[in-house]
Parts: C-alpha cells; structure tokens; sequence
C-alpha cells in the first residue's frame, strides 16, 4: 500500500465523517460549521483527483460561499426567533 | 418504522451501485483524447477552459441563465427583514476588509487571465469578487442590496447577454457557438470577462439581497 | 484500487447519506445541508468514474465545475424561500411533515 493510497483513504474517511457529523450534529450551527469543513476535505479530494479547477471552485463557491448563506440564514433565523 | 427503510434502502443503494462500478468495463470512448486533440484550434490552452467556453460552451451559456434566473426569483420573492439588528462591525475586521478587498480584486483579475493556460478562469475569478463584496457587506462598508438600479441590472445581466451576443452572431457562419479558430482566443476572453463581472455580482447578490438590512418591503 | 475509483465509491456513500437525510431530516436548513451533501456526492462519482484509469479528464471536471455554480444559486434560492416560509408562517419545517 503507498503512501498515497493511505491518504486517500484518511482523507475518504474525513470527508464521509464530516458529512456525517453536518447531518447528524444536534445542534444547527455545528452542523452548518462541519459542512464548511465537509467542503474544504472536499476542496482537497478534487485536488487529488487532479482536477485544480474544481478544487478552487469549491473552496471558494462550496465551502466559503454557501457557509456564508447558510450562516447568514441561520442567524436571521435565530435573531427572528429571539 | 421510516428510518428503518430508509437506513435500508441507502445501505443497498450503496452496496450494489459500489458494486457495479468495481465490475464497469473500461470506457470505450476516451473523451480526454478529443480534447488535447482539438486544444490548438479551440483559443485556448487549458483542456477545462476549453470544455467550459468552446466545446461544451452550451453549457455554460444556459448555467448563466440559470443563475440569473435564481437570482430574479429572489428578487421576486423578497425578504422583509424587520427586526434585523445586526451587532455592530469591528473595527478590525473593517481595517482587514478595506486591505483584502483590493488584492482580491487583483487575485480575480488574474484567475480571469490565467485561465486560458492553467487552473483558474471565469467561475473562479467570480466566486473571488462575490467573496470580496460578502466581506465588505459583512465589514459594514457595503450596504444590502434593496432593489437594484439599471447599471446593476445591466451588470447582473451582461455577461448572459455578450455570451448570447456572441453564440447569435456565431449563427450567420455556422453553428452555435462554434468559434473560428484564429479568433476563438479574444472571443473567448470577451465571454469570460463578461462571464467574470456578472457572476460576481450574481453571487454577491446571493448573498446581498439576503441580507437587506432594513425592510422597506413586505 | 485507484483514487478515481476510490473517491467515486465515496461520492455513492455521500449520495446515499444525503437522500436519508433529505427523507429524515424534518428541519428544512438540514434538508438543505443533506441535499448539498448529495449534490457532492454526485459530482464526486462523476468524476470519479470517469478518471478510474488514471487519466485526468477535463470534460466531467468542466461539467462538475458548472454544476457547483449551478448548485450554490439553488441553495440561495432554497435559503430565501425557507426565510420566506418562516416570515410567513414562523416554522421553518413543511406543514405535512410528520417525523417518521
């Protein structure tokens, strides 16, 4: 097994985990947080896949972007709340 | 009782399509073999801008649409945000966001250019500037969008319309979107930029027109 | 086993946990959580798939590239009319949900 593969697979296990943890985290923010961090592994894995353009893509767009609406929603939702 | 199936029928869907794609037979058409083989007549040097703006340039120009559409629909369907008080920008973050705005104003113009020899392009130069302007909204140095004016909209829409300028004059020498090779690189380069400022505004007006700070609307 | 073929493998895992969290997930900003994370999964597979010899391929990616794009505008458009509902109604869950 190369080194590579190891990383693959670590990087795998991290991405299936993260994904896990932003269904399942009991509390909403948590969630959101573990899907920013769902994203960059995700930036990550598409930079394994030698696919660069995709990698920044998704850091940017998956991961910065759609954090910061998901965030944003849940905050005017809590602010409605309160 | 649902959760049960539910858990059930994801695990099978899993098994057999992991299954499946460990038995698939290698492809027969090698798509990445076309494209370095048409590359020197596409404008371009990069195999995904290519993709992206001239083979699959389709695409793209109804992805543009799309997104304008989705931004119409949330300007139709509007927020009324009352009782929205946000707490009060740092001072810090605002000093951060007047020195990162510029650079990364800088850093899309480069992805823009970039793109036609390496990682980098139109998409990635947009998320950059839509980046820049949801820092400087959150900085307090940008205000929510309310309802935008015609040099906005002209900006929100340009890019899908140079786009469609260029597939429509396209039609009188052949097909749509099928550039000649000697000036597919600066037609190109038109698109993208065109494509660079509108999506940055789409995209900051995802997150700008959102987040109206005070509702004059209902 | 090579990485394309790894990283499709967890594109279908993605895929299948996003679906159950979009069936079982009553709270509607988790709904849209769960339909991203299936989104991801797709692309993943996509291109995955495609580079299971090895070989990069720049058409999945270019697709997967516009398909990011296309999947962020829908997550905005899903955010407003989620903060419209709550406007409306005060629940950010849909009416005819019946937490299975």
């Amino acid at each position: 097994m190369s080194l590579e593969f190891v990383f693959d697979l670590l990087l795998a296990l991290a991405i299936i985990w993260s994904a896990w943890r932003s269904l399942s985290a009991s509390r909403l923010d948590l969630a959101i947080v573990m899907f920013i961090v769902f994203g960059l592994l995700m930036a990550l894995a598409w930079a394994r896949l030698s696919a660069s353009d995709i990698g920044l893509a998704e850091a940017a767009i998956g991961a910065g972007l759609t954090g910061a609406l998901l965030l944003d929603a849940y905050g005017a939702l809590k602010r409605r709340e309160a | 009782m649902k959760r049960l199936l539910v858990v059930l029928g994801a695990a099978c869907f899993v098994v057999l399509l992991i299954g499946a794609m460990l038995d698939l037979a290698p492809a027969s058409i090698a798509l990445h073999a076309a494209v370095s083989a048409n590359l020197p007549s596409s404008g371009v040097e990069h195999p995904v801008t290519a993709v992206l703006l001239n083979f699959r340039g389709y695409d793209t120009l109804l992805e543009i649409a799309v997104l304008l559409l989705a931004l119409i629909v949330i300007l139709a369907i509007g927020i009324d945000s009352t009782t929205d008080v946000r707490p009060a920008a740092s001072p810090v973050l605002q000093a951060l966001a007047r020195l990162a705005a510029p650079l990364m104003i800088v850093v899309a113009v480069y992805l823009l250019w970039v793109g036609a020899f390496r990682p980098g392009g139109a998409f990635q130069a947009g998320a950059v500037l839509a980046a820049a302007a949801v820092l400087l909204h959150l900085a307090e140095l940008l205000p929510g969008w309310q309802s935008p004016g015609l040099r906005l909209r002209l900006g929100l829409a340009g890019g899908f319309l140079i786009f469609l300028a260029v597939a429509a004059g396209l039609l009188f020498q052949g097909a749509l979107l099928e550039y000649p090779p000697e000036q597919a690189g600066w037609m190109i380069l038109l698109i993208e930029s065109g494509l660079t400022v509108s999506l940055g505004l789409i995209l900051a007006g995802l997150f700008l027109l959102l987040s109206r700070d005070d509702g004059d609307r209902s | 086993m090579s990485a394309g073929l790894l990283f499709a493998s967890v594109g279908v895992i993605l895929f299948a946990l996003g679906v159950a969290g979009v069936l079982l997930l009553g709270h509607l900003l988790r709904r849209i959580l769960a339909f991203n994370v299936m989104g991801s999964g797709a692309f993943l597979v996509l291109v995955g798939l495609a580079q299971r010899n090895g070989i990069a391929d720049p058409v999945p990616q270019a697709m997967v590239l516009t398909g990011i794009v296309v999947a962020v505008a829908a997550t905005a458009l899903a955010l407003a009319l989620v903060r419209r509902l709550y406007v409306l109604t005060g629940k950010i869950e849909l009416p005819q949900d019946d937490e299975g």
